[in-house]
């Protein structure tokens, strides 16, 4: 029989350390889904993912009943929608978001991500068309999450477009400005997108996945913490061990669930994404992790080698514990989604920029972080620009999810409860980037992507 | 299929009892059980054998569950996978 102690450990990890399996992610193509009629598209997108997810909530439930552990969130990725706007006529391409929105409330599921395009070196009509009205159609849904990848490190940065998302990040602002500009939180630029992400909001089903696909996040910060909390004042060595150790642990769980969704749905199991993913849940915050290796707060110097410690611990332990590893895998930075991060932004010790710093070494990006309402559009442009040359120059993905928090400065703050927690508005610098964002064009691909 | 049942919470008499009758009533078997008890706290491990089960897995949980719940104890029923996946490579 299994050990006891085994036995009582897991269920302490499930019962007072949070940990859960933070999401079931079934990706689908929706490449059959194309035509130039648009309404008939929308028809088509809606009862294809109606009907291959319809028991991607049910089995889900299932499963977290029968091992004892909790799957927070069931959710669907597809095929980036700018490949089925390129053979619409119409440019009216909110009309797929709406589709997207529909199918996602009859499924019973929060998001539904993949609204997106890939213009990393330019832009076709479809992803064009569906750019443009990118504000509208996250203006419009609930359940829609939308990303644009404009870098890879392949590619360099399509800076057309990184000029263009800072102005439709206001703009989605200021159209959801009286829900605390929420549509600001539904959108992602990439760096480096990647294809099998379960994450929202940057999940989409990528151009080389199959039919169908199951991925899974697994989570556990509070675990995380609670086991280097035990370990006491150890070397760092030892903690990054006792953190390699704690993570294959998680995977496994992650892997277990991963692999019986995929046989009961039968979809083919595509990877394990490792992140430790934090929630505003007190005992579920990476900020706490860092603070509990010996940092007074997050923020003070020395927290971007504890992440980048933490970082490589979690990958370490986890890729043994899974035969396909994929997603962002790391740690996430949120800012309103993690207890310990909206502590230390509120009380001035979190900077915007050493979040930046944090970015290099972690996984994802400049995450969740309110700014002020009033940050002209090139300021915007700047801030993905700066980070998306982060993951381009390091070979990474990165992402920014910025609110610009319509009508509020320094010193509110933004929230919306649940998952997504509540952000503190962030200073950041008010100098102009505005000549250098105007030039557009493209910034060239760094020079170690010459690999061929 | 095989399932952990596992009950923690404070020492009382007939929490075996108590436990075991509902798991033979719905026709599943004890194949082992494994008691401790720490300061007080009672913590036993309970290894089911659920193939013959009546009911489903769901419906024989929360029944365990509310059982815990009538004598303030914490019961839990999982499928034994968990923790073989997470404890054994």
């Amino acid at each position: 029989m299994i050990n006891s102690f085994d036995i009582l450990e897991t269920i302490k990890m499930i019962e007072e350390e949070h940990l859960d399996i933070r999401t079931v992610t079934m990706g689908i193509s929706l490449r059959d889904c194309c035509g130039s009629d648009i309404n008939r598209v929308a028809d088509r997108v809606y009862d294809k993912v109606t009907k291959t997810a319809e028991n991607l909530v049910s089995t889900a439930e299932q499963i977290a009943c029968e091992y004892g552990i909790p799957i927070v969130n069931k959710r669907v990725s597809v095929t980036p929608v700018s490949l089925l706007a390129d053979a619409c006529e119409s440019a009216d391409v909110p009309v797929l978001a709406k589709a997207l929105d529909r199918a996602a409330e009859t499924l019973g599921i929060n998001f539904i991500g993949g609204y997106g395009a890939l213009v990393h070196k330019g832009m076709t009509r479809g992803d064009k068309n569906l750019i443009d009205t990118l504000p509208e159609a996250l203006a419009e849904t609930e359940r829609v999450c939308s990303f644009v990848n404009v870098a890879t490190t392949r590619a360099g940065i399509n800076m057309d477009a990184v000029k263009r998302l800072g102005e439709l990040v206001c703009r989605m602002a200021y159209l959801t400005r009286e829900r605390e500009s929420v549509a600001c939180a539904k959108f992602v630029a990439f760096a480096n997108a990647t294809e099998d992400n379960p994450f929202m909001a940057g999940a989409f089903h990528g151009v080389g996945e199959g039919e169908a696909v199951i991925n899974v996040g697994v989570s556990g910060p509070g675990v995380v913490h609670k086991a280097i909390k035990r370990a006491g004042d150890c070397n760092l060595t030892d903690l990054a061990e006792v953190v390699k150790r704690t993570a294959f642990k998680i995977t496994r769980a992650g892997q277990l669930v991963a692999k019986t969704a995929a046989e009961r749905l039968s979809i083919p199991f595509g990877i394990v994404d490792l992140s430790l993913a934090p929630t505003p849940a007190i005992g579920d915050s990476v900020a706490h992790i860092l603070e509990e290796m010996g940092l007074s707060s997050v923020g003070s110097h020395g927290t971007t080698a504890a992440l980048a410690l933490l970082n490589d611990a979690v990958k370490k332990g986890g890729v043994m514990a899974s035969p396909h590893v994929g997603g962002l895998s790391g740690a996430f930075i949120p800012v309103s989604e993690d207890a310990g991060m909206i502590e230390a932004a509120s009380k001035g010790l979190l900077s915007f920029d050493k979040l930046e710093a944090m970015t290099a070494v972690c996984s994802v990006g400049l995450d969740m972080i309110a700014i002020p309402g009033d940050t002209p559009p090139e300021v915007i442009s700047a801030i993905i620009a700066d980070e998306i040359s982060i993951g381009v120059v390091n070979n990474k993905t990165t992402a920014v999810r910025v609110i610009p928090a319509y009508g509020k400065g320094v010193g509110d703050s933004v929230n919306y409860g649940g998952l997504l927690g509540e952000a503190p508005v962030m200073p950041i610098s008010t100098c102009s980037p505005l000549r250098f964002i105007s030039r557009g064009g493209r910034i060239p691909a760094p020079i170690h992507s010459q690999r061929n | 299929m095989r399932a952990v049942v596992t009950v923690i919470g404070k020492d009382t008499t007939g929490i075996i009892a108590a436990v075991s009758n509902v798991i033979s009533d719905k026709k599943a078997n004890i194949l082992d059980i494994n008691q401790s008890v720490l300061d007080d706290m009672f913590v036993m491990v309970m290894l089911i054998d659920i193939s013959g089960c009546t009911v489903g897995f769901s419906e024989l949980s929360e029944e365990l569950t509310a059982l815990g719940e009538k004598m303030g104890l914490k019961i839990l029923a999982m499928h034994e996978d968990i923790f073989n996946t997470m404890h054994r490579i």
